[in-house]
């Protein structure tokens, strides 16, 4: 913020000496004209990314109900209260951090290593991005149906593979820890891609000058990986960590489609649960709360993040 | 990439392999394509058992369910799944929705990038600094406050409920920001000496300048629209006004000896995107990268 008002002055000085002085209407027509052109996105940013906001702290201190307009009655601070105290709340919470650990060391990690071998390819670029990237663009519930019928039990493709290796597979969708298993697998296998690209591209960024130094030294393929690309993939790294992070805190689709949170309940994550208790139990307020609990959560996930990252880039060690 | 420049500068890992041509960094390069190789062929599986499953009797499947296989392949499925389902209704719905969320995505977040990089009004900073903390909303969250809002206005149902909160992106609006800047202010100042107006200069000198983020932007805005699924699921009640993701979901669960027609409707529900993808595969990846990066 400081900066920019300083910036400001400055800018007016350029824009009057550089610009035609045509009759002190450029000034005000920048204003005119600027306005007018960020106000239509000024109008739905407001609309509908702001106002839902404080419409959520508005209704959360209400005990509205879905079922009929109007607000209710004012219940102050007990919503939260009920929230703060429920079990099945942190549960559902539980579940979206839990499912965020399973996945996001994979989805940070196996990306980054076939991203590097794939690059260590002359050719055939496009297959693999044809072969890791297509999932992505698939609607979330065709990934369910063709996953769902690879773990029909007994009959399934993924459940049979599991036998060729010697292996009995889990109960996908009767068991906890198949179910998570399952949607584990299935998240890998559809949003794998999107880091992939990520990678590659910053692997792409990489001057080829360095690892021709790096050769002539005598570093062989190894050991370049371990002291160039790694490192200079490190800021890369960091970003796909808290898009991954964040992507995963906000699961849904998988586990509502493949499993509806089950079985009984116990994979359900926490926009699942703010889904039943507003529109099947038609708690309004109270999942107002809930949502604004989650809110806040996630809010604060990125604000850390961006305060450690401005921390580690003003630290001259990073390039 | 490669294939423009000089000879020297030979795709990584090549260059390193002709300098040093022993056996250790050969013996490397070639153990990284098999895994790689491999692991992109697993990758494609789902797609192809879909696919074969779909175009097998379901007796057939019944029998030998991990046969990829068939001695009576078959588009049966395809027309039963397409007859059952308003699936032709739901791939206009999408297309409209997705269209409709393109267009405006792009025409209202480039023009208030345009605005913040061109034009000094006032509040600009302040502007600037709502959208800059707009990269932090997880929208995503809001969906029971967003349908109380939709309720009150009375859209719930329509298009526009769909449409309208996917359109201003802050993200979106980064990424024409940065191409905008990169226009050299001459050019600008050249067409203001002309007298062209600020609108002329958006429309005639600007967007066709930042092509590449139109295309980014674009393309991004419409696979997320396209894919969304628990916004569209409800707000969209009825069965002929839904999408494809919330009408296929309905399918899950449903008949159970049906492998053929539910696999045929995976595929068709893959199908439209995936051809998009097929053609524009390099502006994709581009975009993703261009998007993520910054």
């Amino acid at each position: 913020m400081t900066t920019s008002a300083m910036a400001l002055p400055a800018r007016d000085v350029d824009t009057t000496t550089s610009a035609p002085p045509k009759d002190g209407s450029t000034r005000g027509g920048q204003n005119k004209a600027g306005w007018i052109f960020a106000t239509p996105f000024l109008v739905l940013y407001l609309a509908f990314l702001i106002g839902p906001v404080l419409i959520g702290i508005v209704i959360s201190l209400f005990n509205t109900t879905t079922v009929q307009s109007g607000l209710g009655s004012f219940v102050g601070l007990s919503n939260y209260a009920d929230v703060l105290t429920s079990g099945d709340f942190w549960a559902s919470m539980w579940h979206s951090v839990l499912f965020t650990l399973l996945t996001a060391p994979l989805l940070v990690l196996l990306p980054l290593v076939f991203a590097i071998l794939a690059s260590r390819m002359a050719r055939a670029q496009w297959f693999y991005r044809l072969a890791f990237f297509a999932p992505y663009v698939v609607p979330s519930s065709a990934v369910c149906l063709i996953f769902a019928f690879m773990y029909t039990p007994e009959t399934g493709l993924i459940t049979n593979a599991f036998g060729w290796v010697g292996l009995t597979a889990p109960d996908f969708f009767g068991s906890t820890s198949g179910a998570w298993f399952a949607v584990v697998l299935l998240t890998v296998w559809w949003t794998f891609g999107f880091n992939f690209i990520l990678y590659t591209a910053a692997i792409q960024e990489i001057s080829e000058e360095v690892y021709e130094a790096a050769a002539i030294d005598g570093a062989g393929p190894w050991q370049q990986i371990k002291a160039i690309t790694v490192p200079l993939l490190r800021p890369t790294m960091s970003l796909v960590l808290i898009l991954t992070v964040l992507a995963s805190l906000k699961v849904f689709d998988q586990i509502f489609i493949l499993l509806a949170g089950g079985p009984n309940y116990s994979t359900r994550p926490v926009i699942q649960y703010i889904y039943d208790t507003g529109f099947t139990s038609y708690r309004g307020g109270y999942a107002a709360a809930a949502t604004m609990v989650y809110f806040v959560t996630l809010v604060l996930v990125s604000v850390v993040w961006l305060l450690a990252r401005r921390r580690f880039n003003t630290n001259p060690a990073n390039a | 990439m490669a294939t423009t420049e000089t000879a020297p500068a030979a795709p990584k890992g090549r260059a390193a392999a002709q300098d040093r041509s022993d056996g250790g960094t050969k013996a490397f390069n070639r153990l990284a394509a098999t895994c790689v190789t491999l692991f992109a062929l697993i990758w494609l599986v789902p797609f192809l058992w879909a696919l074969i499953t779909s175009l097998r009797p379901n007796e057939e499947i019944a029998a030998n369910p991990t046969t990829p296989w068939s001695d009576n392949w078959n588009f049966d499925a395809y027309s039963y799944a397409w007859n059952s389902s308003p699936m032709g209704w739901w791939y206009v719905n999408s297309f409209i929705i997705s269209t409709l969320a393109v267009i405006f995505a792009v025409v209202v977040c480039s023009m208030v990038a345009f605005a913040l990089v061109n034009l000094n009004f006032r509040g600009k900073y302040v502007v600037f600094a709502v959208i800059l903390a707009g990269l932090m909303l997880p929208t995503e969250a809001l969906v029971l406050p967003q349908f109380m809002e939709f309720r009150a206005l009375n859209l719930l149902g329509t298009y526009w409920a769909v449409i309208l909160p996917g359109v201003a992106l802050p993200v979106a609006v980064f990424v024409f920001h940065s191409f905008i800047k990169a226009i050299p202010d001459s050019l600008i100042e050249a067409a203001r000496l002309d007298g062209a107006s600020w609108a002329r200069i958006y429309y005639q000198v600007v967007m066709p300048l930042c092509r590449p983020a139109i295309s980014a932007v674009a393309i991004l805005t419409f696979i997320t629209s396209w894919n969304a699924f628990l916004w569209p699921l409800l707000v969209l009640t009825q069965t002929k006004s839904q999408t494809i993701p919330v009408g296929l979901q309905g399918l899950i669960g449903g008949a159970a000896i049906q492998y053929a027609e539910t696999m045929a409707s995976a595929v068709l529900g893959i199908l439209p995107l995936l051809a998009v993808f097929l053609i524009l595969q390099r502006q994709i990846a581009q975009g993703v990268a261009n998007t993520g990066i910054k």
